[in-house]
């Protein structure tokens, strides 16, 4: 169930090299410009130091060129248009052999095992052009099984340094796997990383299970169960799976949990009565606090990142709408006006943008706007999208999306902000309700 | 003919599913065992009859939990029956269609139950005898993605859910 795995960031020993480069700046993908042509770049297979590194060497490259593939930004120069050979992770990189297949960005990379059987991963980055290293080598130390995970770490930083923008490919992702008809489908709990490699199954499929959340540290996880008969929120340990209900007296049904930034607080929705209202809860104490009071459905609660406020979905309009409150609840401001009826409002990482799922005319849109609700952008449209969450670096959204009719299938999807590069998520089963975690540390 | 043998096929297999735990959606063992529903249809203090000629379900109209005069009379006749019948206990299951995100239609299924609920109890039914419980768009019961199978879905179902005692 653990999957240890010891990083270690060591900065490879080289000159400095000035971030100097050809006619005007650096290596930069701009994605705020919109990037209409994908950035050109070789990754040849990592120089196995050794043949214990062998059965490695060639799957980091593989994961490092998906990762980058994967974001639309970038575009892979196969192995079979390469006039070099990269047998030396320390000799001198031929600029001119990259030059001449029209490589921008060269990654090269080395893997080996230590004395203790610890899996070594060093890579450089080039900028081909301008014939210089583009930041440090950097090496990376773990164990065998988390070779992925390192894998990820060098494409996270290529990325970064190419971008400008936070990394984001070392992260996870739980959600809730489903199998069986739609009338009658089994609901399991899975986590598994950003892309879909290394899923588990954190529990069996005896109850139905929805809405996982991750913790802001990602260790735990938040979510719905009907595993007493009616449901109630769970919290569950990712290293242990133990799990732990969060007793809300009196109610009919708790359900929509999300955690505060502190990873202390859980606003959720409640209901008591056939009404449903927001409120909080401090874990330790398990003491909550109403937030709102009004006879319509207040759900789908979201904090700001410095958890001032929180956005949420009401119908006191009579249609379902996005609002903001404080986050002591009072005075809530209504930031949807378009046509339609909005819903599942999560609120950006970077604190400037709310994603949401919007439905008008029969169809249903993943959209973002401004948190005042100006500058509305529908990303996606299907017969059934929703559930938005954010990657770590609030560049990429995963969602949700169901086919149409009796043999109605869900599955994940992600799409960049620009609303570029939509694609599905691969999962092993049909799957719904994604949230992304932070970064591993 | 075909469509009453469907609609007794499906009635059956509810009556069946409806002895396991209160999460009777949940389970692979769902179905599974003989005599779930106590006595036949002919036994008007069965729970069988109940559900098939009292009627255990109303029907709700896009986004509302209002009882149309149809589902009232349904009601009263449900009301009739378990005040004769004081044995069992039931549970209100609210439902709601695909169409809307699941939080939403969580708490929507949850107020089509509780309208049920109150107007049961306005009829006199012991409010302790009462359970609610909302599967959102969970569980449709007809599973096409036209407004034929919506306005099916759009339901609340009353479970006769404990035997008689005494």
């Amino acid at each position: 169930m653990t999957r240890y795995l010891l990083v270690l960031l060591v900065a490879l020993f080289v000159p400095s090299a000035p971030l100097l480069a050809q006619d005007g700046g650096p290596l930069r993908i701009e994605i705020t410009e919109g990037v209409i042509e994908p950035l050109p770049y070789a990754v040849p297979d990592f120089v196995a130091d050794g043949v214990s590194g062998q059965e490695y060497a060639r799957q980091i490259a593989e994961v490092v060129a998906s990762d980058l593939n994967g974001t639309g930004l970038f575009r892979q120069i196969p192995a079979e248009a390469h006039i070099a050979r990269v047998t030396s992770f320390s000799s001198p990189v031929q600029f001119s052999d990259w030059k001449a297949i029209n490589a921008q960005a060269l990654i090269t990379g080395a893997v080996s095992v230590d004395g203790a059987g610890r899996l070594v991963v060093r890579f450089r980055l080039y900028d081909v052009f301008a014939g210089q290293e583009i930041g440090q080598g950097l090496q990376f130390v773990g164990t065998g099984e988390g070779w992925r995970r390192m894998a990820h770490k060098v494409a996270d930083q290529v990325y970064s340094r190419l971008t400008g923008e936070d990394p984001y490919f070392d992260s996870r992702v739980v959600f809730v796997a489903e199998t069986g008809p739609k009338d009658a489908r089994e609901k399991r709990l899975a986590i598994m990383d950003y892309d879909g490699a290394n899923i588990t199954y954190l529990t069996g499929a005896e109850s139905l299970v929805l809405a996982p959340r991750f913790s802001p540290t990602g260790d735990r996880v938040l979510y719905t169960s009907y595993e007493t008969g009616h449901p109630r929120i769970y919290v569950l340990d990712v290293a242990s799976a133990g799990r732990q209900v969060l007793e809300t007296p009196g109610a009919s049904m708790s359900f929509s949990p999300r955690f505060a930034p502190d990873g202390r607080t859980v606003v959720y929705s409640l209901t008591q009565g056939g009404n449903t209202d927001l409120y909080v809860m401090d874990i330790a104490s398990g003491r909550s606090q109403r937030l709102t009071s009004a006879p319509s459905i207040e759900t789908a609660p979201s904090f700001s990142p410095d958890g001032a406020r929180i956005v949420f979905e009401s119908d006191r309009s009579g249609t379902p709408q996005l609002y903001i409150m404080p986050a002591s609840g009072g005075e809530a401001t209504r930031i949807s006006f378009g046509q339609g009826r909005y819903g599942t409002p999560v609120w950006s990482p970077r604190g400037d943008l709310v994603a949401f799922t919007k439905q008008s005319k029969g169809r249903f849109h993943i959209g973002v706007m401004r948190t005042d609700g100006s500058e509305e952008r529908l990303l996606t449209a299907s017969f059934l999208d929703e559930g938005p969450t954010w990657s770590p670096n609030g560049r990429v959204i995963m969602f949700t999306r169901e086919t149409q009719g009796a043999q109605g299938r869900s599955g994940l999807y992600s799409v960049d902000i620009t609303g570029r590069n939509l694609r599905p998520v691969p999962t092993p089963t049909g799957a719904s309700d994604p949230s992304w975690s932070p970064l591993q540390n | 003919m075909a469509y009453l043998s469907k609609a007794l096929l499906v009635a059956a297999a509810l009556a069946l599913a409806a002895c396991s735990s209160p999460d009777r959606f949940g389970g692979a063992g769902a179905g599974a065992g003989a005599g779930g529903v106590a006595g036949s249809a002919q036994d008007p203090s069965s729970p069988l009859y109940f559900q098939q000629a009292v009627g255990d379900r109303v029907l709700f109209a896009i986004d509302q939990s209002n009882l149309s005069p149809e589902a009232i009379a349904t009601l009263d006749g449900q009301a009739r029956w378990l005040m004769s019948n004081r044995g069992f206990n039931i549970l209100i299951e609210g439902h709601a269609d695909e169409q809307g995100t699941r939080e939403y239609n969580l708490a929507l299924g949850a107020r089509r139950a509780n309208a049920v609920r109150e107007y049961l109890v306005s009829q006199g039914v012991a409010a302790g005898r009462v359970d609610t419980i909302s599967y959102g768009k969970e569980r449709p019961l007809e599973i096409c993605s036209e407004e034929a199978c919506y306005a099916k879905n759009r339901r609340a179902v009353t479970v006769v859910s404990a035997g008689p005692v005494g």
